[in-house]
C-alpha cells in the first residue's frame, strides 16, 4: 500500500504542477501581456480556467493532506525550517484565489476591477515563483537541523542561488504551459500569434533560467548533473522533453494547437522526472549529507493502509467526475 | 506579544475566519438546491434568479473558504509541528476522506456554476445537490479531527511513544458525534438566519418584494429547524462533555468547587484570583440535571483538578454565556416564526417580526464562534487532551508575532471586501433580476 500512497503524492504534486502551474501561468501571461491587449487575454483565460481552476487547486490539498499524514516528519521539517517561502506562497494563494473569484463575481465593474487584477497578475507571479523555491529548498541541502541562529535555520535555508533559480524556473515553466494551453483556447487569429510570442519568451526565459539552476547546483555542490545525466531513466528523459520540444514548435508552425499541450504537459513531466528520478526516494537533503527519504519517514503502517484505501476510494469517485467536466467544458470549440 | 500567545492567536483568528465561510459554502447550497428545485417545478422565474443570486454568494465563500482552508492545512505545520509530527498519522483519516470530498465539492460546483444551459437540467440540479452534500461531508469530517483532540482515541500512549495506531478507530472517537450534530446545526441556523435576515431587511426597504419574500421563506425555514434542534444537540454534548473533559464543564459553569446537587449559573462576574462569580442567577440542580441527568447527582469542579491542568475560566464562562443566551433567543424567534406560519398571517404585515430577523443576521454566527471558543479554549492547556501541552507543540521559529500581524491584516481586508461585494450583489438585484422579471 505505501506504493500506492507513494504514487498518489508523485501524482499530485505533477498534477499540481500542471494544471495549477498552467493556472498560475495564465496570471503570469497577463502580466506580461501589454495594457491594451490585457482584458482580451483575460477573457480568453477566464473562458479556459473558470470552470476547472478550483479543481485544479485541489491537488495540492491532496499532497499535502499525504504529507502530513503519510510522512509527518517531512512535513513538519519543512513546515519549520521553510515557514517563511511557505507562508508567502500561502499568501499568494489566498491572494490569487480570492482575487480571482472577486473580480468575476463582483456585481458593479468598476475601478475594483483594476485592484483585483493588480493582485491577481502580481500573486500569480509570486505563487509559483516560491512554490520553486520550496522545492527547490527541499534538494538543495540547505535545511540544517542543527542551526542554533536565526538566519542559518529560517533565512539561509531557502535564501540561496539554487532556490531562486529553481523559483524562476518554475514561473517560466508556468508561463509556458498557459501559453501553449490558451493558444488553443482562442479562435482569433491575432490573439493566436500573441500567445505564440508569449509561448517562445517563455521557452526561452526557462532554457536561460534552467541553465541559471544547473550553474547554481555546481556552486552549491548539489548533485544535479549526476542525478539528470549519470543515470538512463533521468537522461532519456531529458532527450524525450528536447524531441518533444521540437515536435512541439513544428506542430505549431503547422498549425495543430490541441495536442500542443499534451506534448508541453508532457516535456513538463519529463523534466520534473528527469530531476526528481535519482533522487528518489529521498525527499529532503539536509546539511552535511543527511537525507529523509519517503520510506524512513513514512507513518505507521495501519495509517497508510488507510491513507491508500482512502485515495484509491476517492479517485473512483472523482476521476470520471473530473474527466466529465474537463470534457464538458472542452466541447465548445468542436 | 510572546510567539506562543501569538501562534494560538493566529490560530484563532484563521479557525473563526474559516469556520464563517465554510458554513456559509456547506450551507448555502441547500438553500439554492430547493429554490432551484422549486423553479424546476414551476416555472417561475423568480425562483430561477434566486437559484441564480445565491450561486453567486456560494462562489465567492466557497473560494475564500477553500483558500483559508488550505491556510489552515498548512498552519498546522507551520505553527504546531510538534502537534502534527505525532498526530498526523493518528487523525489524519478524516483530513484524507475530507480531501475526497472537497475534491468532489469543487468539481460539482464548476458544473454547477458553468453549466447553466448547458447541462441537462435534472443533472444540473443535481450537481448543485452534490456541492451541499459533500460539503457537509467535509464539514463533518474536518469536525471528527478537531474532535479527536478533545477525545483521543486510536493509539496506546506508552512512555511519550504512540504506539498501535489505529486511524478508523481514531476517526470514530466518542466526541465526534455530538460535536459534528452540534456544528452541522449551528450551521444551518447561523446561516439561515443570516440569509434571512438580509432577505428581511429588503423587504422592509420594499425592494423587489417578490424575490425576498421567496428568498425569505426557504432560508428562513432552516434557520428556525435548526434553532429548534439545537437544543437537544446542546444537551447531548454537554452530558458528553462532563463524561470526557469535567474540566471544560466547570469552566463552562464556572464552577470552583464540587457540588452536590450543582446549581446552574446564568451570567455573572467570573473573579479568577478569588475564584468566585458575582451576580449570577442560580438554578439549583439544573446543572446536576444538564450533565448527568439526574437532579442529585455530583459535578466535578475546578477543585478537583490540578491548577496546571485548568482551562481559562472567565473566556470559557462567558463565551458558553454567549452561546446559549444567543441560541435560546434564536429559538424563541424561530417559535415566534412557527407560530406565524400557522396562523397564515401574512409575513408582509408582520414588520416586527422581520426587523427580529434583520437583528438575527450576525446573532447566529455569534453563537458559533463563542461555541468555537468554548470547544477550544476549554480544551486548554491540552492540545491533545490529556496527552500533549498546546505549548509543547508550538513551532521553535521565533517571530510569530510578525506572522500574526500579517494575517490579521488579510483576514480583515478579505472580510471587508467579501462584505464589500455581498453589499454590491444585494444591491444589484432589481438591475440584474428585475428586467426579466417583466414587472
Amino acid at each position: 500500500m505505501e506504493y500506492v500512497v507513494i504514487a498518489f503524492l508523485c501524482l499530485g504534486i505533477l498534477l499540481y504542477f500542471l494544471l495549477g502551474g498552467a493556472d498560475f501561468g495564465a496570471g503570469i501571461i497577463e502580466l506580461f501581456t501589454s495594457a491594451k491587449n490585457r482584458s482580451k487575454t483575460r477573457n480568453t483565460m477566464y473562458q479556459a480556467i473558470g470552470p476547472v481552476w478550483e479543481a485544479n487547486h485541489m491537488w495540492l490539498i491532496i499532497a499535502i493532506v499525504i504529507l502530513f499524514v503519510g510522512f509527518p516528519h517531512i512535513y513538519t521539517t519543512m513546515s519549520v525550517y521553510l515557514h517563511i517561502p511557505l507562508l508567502i506562497m500561502l499568501i499568494g494563494i489566498i491572494a490569487r484565489g480570492t482575487a480571482f473569484v472577486f473580480r468575476h463575481y463582483d456585481a458593479v465593474k468598476d475601478n475594483m476591477q483594476e485592484v483585483y487584477n493588480k493582485i491577481f497578475v502580481y500573486s500569480s507571479f509570486i505563487t509559483p515563483l516560491f512554490l520553486g523555491i520550496i522545492a527547490g529548498s527541499v534538494i538543495s541541502g540547505h535545511i540544517d537541523p542543527k542551526a542554533n541562529d536565526f538566519v542559518t535555520a529560517y533565512i539561509s535555508s531557502w535564501l540561496n542561488w539554487f532556490s531562486i533559480s529553481v523559483g524562476l524556473f518554475t514561473v517560466a515553466l508556468c508561463g509556458f504551459l498557459a501559453a501553449i494551453y490558451l493558444i488553443g483556447e482562442t479562435e482569433d487569429l491575432i490573439d493566436k500569434r500573441r500567445f505564440i510570442k508569449k509561448a517562445e519568451f517563455m521557452n526561452i526565459a526557462a532554457v536561460v533560467f534552467g541553465a541559471m539552476v544547473f550553474i547554481a547546483a555546481q556552486r552549491d555542490e548539489i548533485p544535479l548533473y549526476n542525478w539528470v545525466f549519470k543515470n538512463s531513466v533521468g537522461l532519456s528523459a531529458i532527450i524525450l522533453a528536447s524531441i518533444s520540444l521540437v515536435l512541439l514548435w513544428y506542430l505549431l508552425i503547422k498549425g495543430k494547437t490541441k495536442i500542443l499541450r499534451v506534448l508541453a504537459g508532457f516535456q513538463v513531466s519529463m523534466i520534473l522526472l528527469a530531476i526528481s528520478y535519482a533522487h528518489f526516494p529521498n525527499f529532503i537533503r539536509l546539511k552535511g549529507g543527511d537525507t529523509i527519504s519517503l520510506f524512513n519517514s513514512i507513518g505507521p503502517e495501519k495509517t497508510i493502509y488507510s491513507l491508500g484505501l482512502a485515495l484509491l476510494l476517492g479517485s473512483v469517485l472523482i476521476l470520471p467526475f473530473l474527466g466529465y467536466l474537463f470534457y464538458k467544458f472542452q466541447q465548445k470549440e468542436e | 506579544m510572546d510567539d506562543f500567545l501569538a501562534a494560538r492567536s493566529q490560530m484563532a483568528l484563521s479557525l473563526g475566519f474559516h469556520i464563517i465561510f465554510s458554513c456559509i459554502g456547506m450551507v448555502m447550497p441547500f438553500f439554492m438546491a430547493v429554490s432551484h428545485y422549486k423553479w424546476l417545478k414551476s416555472n417561475d422565474e423568480v425562483y430561477k434568479n434566486i437559484t441564480k443570486a445565491w450561486s453567486k454568494g456560494v462562489a465567492i465563500f466557497f473560494a475564500t473558504g477553500a483558500v483559508s482552508g488550505t491556510m489552515l492545512s498548512f498552519e498546522l505545520g507551520l505553527l504546531w509541528p510538534k502537534f502534527m509530527e505525532h498526530a498526523g498519522p493518528i487523525f489524519g483519516m478524516p483530513f484524507s476522506l475530507e480531501g475526497t470530498a472537497f475534491f468532489i465539492e469543487a468539481i460539482a460546483l464548476g458544473f454547477f456554476l458553468y453549466g447553466w444551459d448547458k447541462l441537462n437540467k435534472w443533472f444540473h440540479w443535481f450537481t448543485g445537490m452534490v456541492v451541499g452534500v459533500s460539503g457537509l461531508a467535509s464539514g463533518i469530517l474536518v469536525v471528527a479531527a478537531n474532535a479527536w483532540m478533545n477525545s483521543p482515541a486510536g493509539f496506546d500512549f506508552v512512555n511519550g511513544q504512540y504506539l498501535n495506531v489505529d486511524p478508523i478507530q481514531a476517526m470514530l472517537n466518542k466526541a465526534w458525534f455530538t460535536q459534528a450534530l452540534h456544528m452541522c446545526l449551528a450551521a444551518f441556523t447561523a446561516t439561515g438566519f443570516a440569509v434571512a435576515g438580509v432577505h428581511a431587511l429588503m423587504i422592509l426597504r420594499d425592494k423587489n418584494k417578490d424575490f425576498h419574500l421567496k428568498a425569505f421563506k426557504i432560508a428562513a425555514i432552516f434557520a428556525c429547524i435548526g434553532a429548534l434542534l439545537q437544543p437537544l444537540s446542546g444537551d447531548m454534548s454537554a452530558k458528553d462533555v462532563a463524561k470526557r473533559q469535567p474540566a471544560k464543564l466547570a469552566a463552562m459553569e464556572a464552577l470552583y468547587k464540587t457540588e452536590k446537587p450543582a446549581p446552574l449559573l446564568i451570567g455573572g462576574i467570573v473573579n479568577e484570583q478569588n475564584k468566585t462569580v458575582k451576580g449570577a442567577i442560580k438554578i439549583p440542580g439544573a446543572l446536576s440535571f444538564l450533565a448527568h441527568g439526574d437532579f442529585k447527582s455530583e459535578v466535578k469542579g475546578l477543585d478537583q483538578i490540578p491548577e496546571n491542568e485548568q482551562p481559562p475560566v472567565a473566556i470559557v464562562h462567558y463565551a458558553f454565556q454567549i452561546m446559549v443566551g444567543i441560541g435560546t433567543m434564536l429559538l424563541l424567534i424561530a417559535l415566534i416564526y412557527f407560530v406565524t406560519i400557522f396562523k397564515k398571517k401574512p409575513l408582509i404585515e408582520k414588520r416586527w417580526l422581520l426587523k427580529l430577523f434583520v437583528f438575527a443576521i450576525p446573532m447566529g454566527y455569534l453563537a458559533l464562534e463563542a461555541g468555537w471558543v468554548v470547544t477550544e479554549v476549554g480544551r486548554q492547556p491540552w492540545i491533545i487532551y490529556g496527552i500533549m501541552r498546546t505549548k509543547d507543540a508550538v513551532t521553535p521559529m521565533p517571530g510569530i508575532a510578525y506572522s500574526f500581524y500579517i494575517f490579521s491584516a488579510i483576514y480583515v481586508s478579505l472580510s471587508m471586501i467579501v462584505t464589500f461585494l455581498l453589499y454590491r450583489q444585494i444591491k444589484m438585484v432589481p438591475v440584474v433580476y428585475d428586467k426579466k422579471l417583466g414587472k
